[in-house]
């Protein structure tokens, strides 16, 4: 994308690039030399140290989220079809 | 005595797909309900990527359950459970909207590029101007606040189609960027892209909360 490619090679990251970069990051996906900015940038800022903290929680939060379960009567057919269905039942 | 859903013993292990599988082909009816219960909304979700109505994401999430059913005995393992029952889904989604004729254009590339976060919170240097506001976190799980948790589904649901996929599949099931790719049909980067936008509209739909909390 354009705006993260706007630096040269070896210019310090700035906040506005690195918010861009966490997916890439936590993906593991950044090529070493980007990943060495980032950490670097990572060691000396507050606000984006945060920032990725912020994101972690996030994707942890939604990996725990608990829903409603679905609708009763549904879940009541589909175990009476696992019931029917399942193997070694053969009737 | 404390009341314990059947369903919980099984929360675990319905990310490991060890011991869980020989239980379901034993007919282990609480590993079958933890299964849905685990997967059916994300499900949904997905469905609603390709059809346009939720009656006919319900239509498929139960197909597809029935279809996992009846595929059990001959599941080879050769993909997770998870892959193999999201797949199910997708292609029967697809069909589905292929017969409706009223397929939503999945539109897997992201065009938008503009910044995922407010350009006027930056200097004109590119760093803050001041320090983003926190998400309020739990100190001990470090998880949101149960507060901020109920609002996240309701974010994750207003998303684009693509978008909502890429993080129901990624951060609520928790697949690898892999098997999200192989089953959307989208390029390593594609993938990462909408789920970096994603997570950060989902973020953005918090902060206001966080700022009339203070």
């Amino acid at each position: 994308m354009r705006w993260r490619r706007r630096h040269e090679v070896g210019d310090p990251l700035v906040c506005r690039e690195f918010v861009e970069l966490v997916t890439d990051y936590l993906d593991g996906a950044l090529p070493e030399a980007e990943r060495i900015r980032f950490e670097a940038h990572l060691a000396e800022c507050d606000g984006c140290t945060g920032y990725l903290e912020d994101t972690r929680r996030l994707v942890g939060s939604l990996h725990e989220v608990s829903e409603p379960p679905a609708d009763p009567a549904t879940r009541e057919a589909l175990l009476r079809a696992f019931r029917d269905l399942r193997p070694g039942n053969d009737r | 005595m404390s009341v314990r859903r059947p369903s919980d013993m099984f929360r675990h292990a319905v990310d490991d797909d060890h011991g869980l599988l020989e239980h379901l082909r034993a007919g282990d009816e609480d590993a079958f309900q933890a299964l849905v219960e685990r997967h059916d909304a994300s499900l949904r979700r997905v469905a609603r990527t390709f059809v346009r109505t939720s009656t006919a994401a319900d239509e498929v999430v139960q197909e597809t359950w029935l279809a996992v059913v009846r595929g059990l005995s001959a599941f080879e393992g050769r993909s997770s459970l998870r892959t193999w029952i999201f797949s199910i889904l997708v292609n029967r989604a697809r069909t589905r909207a292929v017969r409706d004729s009223r397929s939503i254009p999945f539109s897997s590339l992201e065009t938008d590029d503009s910044p995922t976060v407010e350009p006027a919170a930056f200097a004109a240097d590119g760093r803050w101007i001041s320090a983003p506001s926190r998400l309020d976190a739990d100190p001990e799980s470090g998880l949101l606040s149960a507060e901020l948790r109920e609002y996240l589904l309701d974010a994750v649901d207003e998303l684009s189609p693509a978008q909502r996929a890429v993080i129901t599949l990624r951060d609520l099931v928790g697949a690898p960027p892999a098997e999200v790719c192989e089953l959307l049909g989208l390029t390593e980067v594609n993938q990462r892209v909408l789920l970096h936008r994603a997570r950060a509209r989902v973020r953005a739909a918090l902060l206001p909360l966080m700022e009339l909390s203070r």
